[in-house]
């Protein structure tokens, strides 16, 4: 299946000359499903445990997918389900009840805990909302418990992320009623980049400023129409919607991914608290200037390099952004898991107009089309990367650019190694 | 349910991918939703292979579900067969797709395809990687040798003068030292002047399994992954198999008689010109300090009981736990485990083989990647002896498990994380060394500081006192409790039980030191 299709919004939106269009393709889809999610959402919220509800291979995913095995005692667990639990759903739920006993038992130290469906349990119908608040009050006050779908059926990889933190909007307490105007940043960032973002707040005058997800679970920050906030990642779509229905106001904005994208993104808050350009200047000029002469270096290792995206994290986009307008590298074909064209507004127009879109996959044409292409690089998962530098290729697991921080003035020369490295290494070598 | 942390093998239809992946021109078509995909990396990383597993996935969405999925099935399946041109296909569902019964057994025979088309029926919601792989494999076999199946009521007509020949059955993508493992089987076959027909699955073609009745007898490495598949042999076409699994020194020997046997061969020559390092290096005075160090070993059936032969009967060590995950070889696992008056653990519970680890202190842990973070918590040393496995778990060095060879490596692989003898003594010594402690690990093996990093402070500490205290109130003297810490940590929970169980006997309410010592020298005998 094929499609070709005109880019309704963004770049036509914007005034871009030339038509351009997304390819999309249905076939085998390469990706995580968005159980992965779990993988970073543990670590970062610390008081967190996240209680999978699905099969074996629920299990294996999770204990595979990202080395995960690093930690000796992980923040998730599976309950898999087997053939008594298919049997009677009745049974299904005392099952879990037992298993949230013996889990509670085990990590008295836990204030939050996700109920996660996946495949298995979405078709069987499984209600894990129900199965929540049936437990939440079994312990309530001392643990909250929420739901959310991870499954492959629903989400793709980072939408796990977007609908846990969905689920936690409605946790949200209400804003306290004398409070002025405050931020929220929302999406999962690593907390180096978290503390930076926070002072370079503090120096611009914004603020009370709160992230989403919270570190630890007792500190969720209030949502309302006073609420501002900005998106620190590109896959949230459903926690932006429940936030704007709580009455918050989206700040659309590049994504913080290189110099211009996190001068762009802290502008727009910056615009909403007043701040003129005098004072933005005064107050991130120094750290935009650092983060201007240290990406320098690369642009000679990645300037004029071909690069081609497999869809996997929905970060696809702002990263092709990035690396076209930063370092002067050529994204080829750049695939991403969905095309949001609203919360991408901002940063379609900024591609290449010889850039190929595409949305969805089918992995073998996809595959065929990078062969023809030989790139100079290829972003892509897993599963891909070694097959494809056995045949020649450079390629950058996409699933680190989750797992290191990256956003921010700090981190921009940081994102452009991590695709410098793997042509610094192939130079390099000699066997 | 099972409330599971890590699990020790995958659904069954992994077990399916390991068959496909390890032989040539094999395509596996899989009913599974988006995500399941997931499946490639254990191959592509974890074993650095250089190919994409011979899977294609129609990874079906939730809109999917809506509307007509087995029409989504059939059409994956003609395009994998016109883009990869295999010569047999496999087709089967993952737990997801089994639920919603869409037969891709079926659907695939109606394509009508050139090729043998095997449907795989392995329930997940029972069934695990080993049954799924070793189910596959059967019948593949089955399939492909179908056409040679003789009469029922056949025998195998006497060899006459042809050289004997035989089959290596077992070896697959993903397994503990496979690849290696082969190559030391097949050496040991070619010095008994043996032909090998068909190796398989690992790099064998469907061309190779349509032979696979030309054999003899059947060697079969792995009982879990081919023992299904030399019964039906050796029912069907008269190929008696082996029994003796050719890990450990003494093994081997057995191993190399028993082959002798079936393929009517003298096994002497061989038995006299080689040898295994391993026997003399455990007679070597310096291994002294091994014996009697309590093991605990838990893997895959296979190789949990032949490291437990290593361990009590080639080392000198004390086996005081022996378990598997290996459901389907349960009773063998526990026929072995009388050998050392242990009672074998059979589960697939992570936990409890936490909490076993933890009641028995054992000195070294040959297990899994699973134990191995066990051992590390507690800080007690380990070695991997089966899958599940890591990436580091595929040397690229040569290390097979088997034959003479894997003897060696097994006497390096588990000698190595100890204490050497001299420094143990040590190490008793002088209890109070700032440098010498409890968690001070091996010199040999770099700053034992950084052993215990990794654990969470909510974890619990092996040294912690038996979490079950006798119900007796028995209070400890502070100097008896400080006498106590000087006891090595791995024995310090059974000094402490018996010496309250003997206070106890007695009705001695607060433990001196003289309890402590009069207990020791109580339980000495």
């Amino acid at each position: 299946m094929n499609s070709m299709a005109p880019l309704e919004a963004g770049r036509a939106a914007q005034g871009c000359s030339s038509a351009p269009t997304v390819l999309r393709q249905r076939g085998q889809r390469e990706v995580f499903c968005g159980l992965t999610g779990i993988v970073w959402l543990h670590r970062k919220i610390q008081d967190a445990f996240f209680l999978v509800v699905g099969s074996r291979t629920c299990a294996h995913l999770i204990q595979s997918a990202a080395g995960v095995m690093i930690f000796a005692e992980p923040r998730f667990a599976t309950a898999i389900m087997d053939e008594r639990d298919l049997a009677g759903l009745a049974d299904a739920n005392d099952e879990l009840d037992r298993i949230v006993a013996r889990l509670v038992e085990r990590r008295p130290d836990i204030k939050l805990l996700f109920l996660v469906g996946s495949c298995p349990s979405e078709v069987i119908k499984l209600d894990l909302a129900r199965a929540a608040a049936r437990l939440s009050k079994v312990y309530s006050p001392t643990l909250r418990i929420l739901n959310y779908s991870g499954s492959g059926i629903e989400t793709t990889f980072t939408q796990g992320e977007d609908a846990c933190l969905a689920s936690l909007v409605p946790e949200l307490p209400a804003e306290d009623g004398a409070a002025g105007q405050s931020l929220l940043v929302v999406g999962a960032l690593a907390d180096v980049v978290e503390d930076q973002f926070r002072r370079l707040f503090n120096a611009l005058g914004v603020g009370p400023v709160h992230f989403l997800p919270p570190r630890r679970s007792t500190d969720l920050p209030a949502a309302g129409p006073r609420t501002r906030f900005l998106l620190a990642q590109p896959f949230l779509n459903d926690t932006a919607r429940a936030l704007e229905e709580r009455g918050a106001t989206l700040l659309p904005a590049l994504f913080p991914l290189g110099v211009e994208g996190t001068t762009a993104w802290l502008k727009a808050a910056a615009d909403a608290w007043g701040v003129s350009d005098a004072a933005f200047d005064a107050a991130v000029g120094a750290a935009r200037t650092r983060s201007i002469a240290a990406l320098d270096k690369y642009k000679d290792q990645l300037g004029g390099k071909r690069i081609f995206f497999f869809p996997d994290s929905q970060l696809e986009i702002p990263l092709a952004r990035f690396l076209a307008r930063e370092l002067a590298m050529q994204p080829v074909e750049v695939g991403t898991p969905y095309l949001h064209q609203q919360h991408l507004a901002h940063e379609l127009p900024l591609l290449p107009d010889t850039t190929l879109l595409s949305e969805g996959q089918d992995v073998e044409r996809q595959l065929d089309r990078c062969h023809a292409e030989t790139p100079d690089i290829v972003v892509c998962g897993l599963g891909l990367a070694n097959p494809l530098e056995a045949t020649g290729l450079t390629t950058k697991w996409s699933i680190e650019l989750l797992f290191t921080p990256i956003q921010g003035y700090e981190q921009a020369a940081d994102l452009a190694e991590l695709f410098a490295r793997p042509l610094v290494r192939r130079a390099r070598l000699e066997v | 349910m099972q409330l599971t942390l890590w699990t020790y093998e995958g659904p069954p239809h992994i077990g399916a991918m390991r068959i496909a992946t390890a032989m040539k021109g094999v395509h596996y078509v899989l009913h599974a939703p988006q995500g399941d995909t997931y499946a490639d990396l254990l191959f592509t990383m974890i074993e650095r292979r250089d190919r994409r597993p011979p899977v294609t996935y129609t990874t079906f969405q939730a809109r999917d579900l809506g509307g007509d999925t087995a029409e989504l099935f059939k059409s994956a399946a003609r395009e994998a067969y016109d883009r990869f041109q295999p010569d047999a296909l496999l087709v089967g569902a993952s737990c997801t797709a089994e639920l919603i019964q869409d037969d891709p057994g079926g659907l695939a025979k109606a394509l009508g395809l050139p090729v043998p088309v095997v449907p795989l029926e392995l329930p997940a919601y029972q069934k695990k990687e080993n049954w799924g792989a070793a189910e596959t494999f059967y019948q593949l076999v089955r399939t492909c040798a179908a056409p040679s199946v003789p009469a029922p009521g056949w025998q195998r007509p006497p060899r006459g003068d042809a050289r004997p020949r035989c089959n290596i059955l077992g070896p697959t993508a993903l397994g503990f030292r496979h690849r290696d493992d082969l190559v030391e089987v097949r050496t040991l076959l070619d010095e008994l002047g043996i032909d090998v027909v068909v190796a398989a699955p690992l790099e064998a073609t469907v061309q190779d399994l349509m032979r696979i009745g030309d054999a003899d007898f059947n060697v079969v490495m792995y009982p879990e992954l081919a023992g299904q598949a030399a019964q039906w042999l050796e029912r069907t076409f008269r190929q008696p198999r082996t029994k003796t699994v050719p890990i450990g020194a003494a093994a081997t020997q057995d191993f190399i008689r028993e082959v002798a046997t079936l393929a009517g061969v003298d096994a002497e020559p061989l038995l006299n010109a080689r040898k295994s390092r391993l026997p003399w290096y455990s007679r070597s005075v310096d291994s002294t300090y091994l014996t009697g160090k309590r093991v605990f070993i838990f893997g895959d059936a296979t190789h949990a009981i032949a490291a437990a032969r290593i361990a009590q009967t080639e080392l000198g060590f004390k086996v005081v736990g022996l378990g598997s995950y290996s459901r389907e070889f349960a009773r063998d696992v526990r026929e072995a485990a009388k050998l050392y008056d242990v009672e074998a653990l059979i589960t697939d519970d992570y936990l409890e083989v936490e909490a076993k680890v933890q009641e028995l202190q054992p000195e070294l842990v040959l297990g899994t990647q699973m134990e191995r973070h066990i051992a590390k918590r507690l800080g007690v040393p380990s070695a991997v002896i089966s899958a599940p496995m890591h990436v580091q778990d595929f040397p690229a060095r040569y290390s097979p498990q088997m034959g003479f060879e894997g003897a060696n490596v097994i006497f390096d692989s588990w000698v190595h994380p100890l204490m050497m003898g001299l420094e143990e003594h040590l190490l008793a010594m002088f209890r109070d060394d700032f440098e010498f402690h409890d968690d001070a690990a091996p010199s040999h093996l770099g700053h034992g500081t950084a052993q215990r990093v990794e654990a969470e402070p909510s974890a619990p500490v092996a040294s912690a006192p038996a979490p079950q205290m006798p119900v007796s109130s028995i209070i400890w003297a502070a100097e008896a409790e400080k006498e106590l810490s000087k006891i090595p940590f791995f024995v310090r929970g059974k000094a402490r039980r018996n010496t309250e169980r003997y206070a106890s006997e007695r009705g001695v309410a607060t433990v001196t030191i003289e309890t402590l010592y009069d207990a020791k020298a109580h339980y000495s005998r």
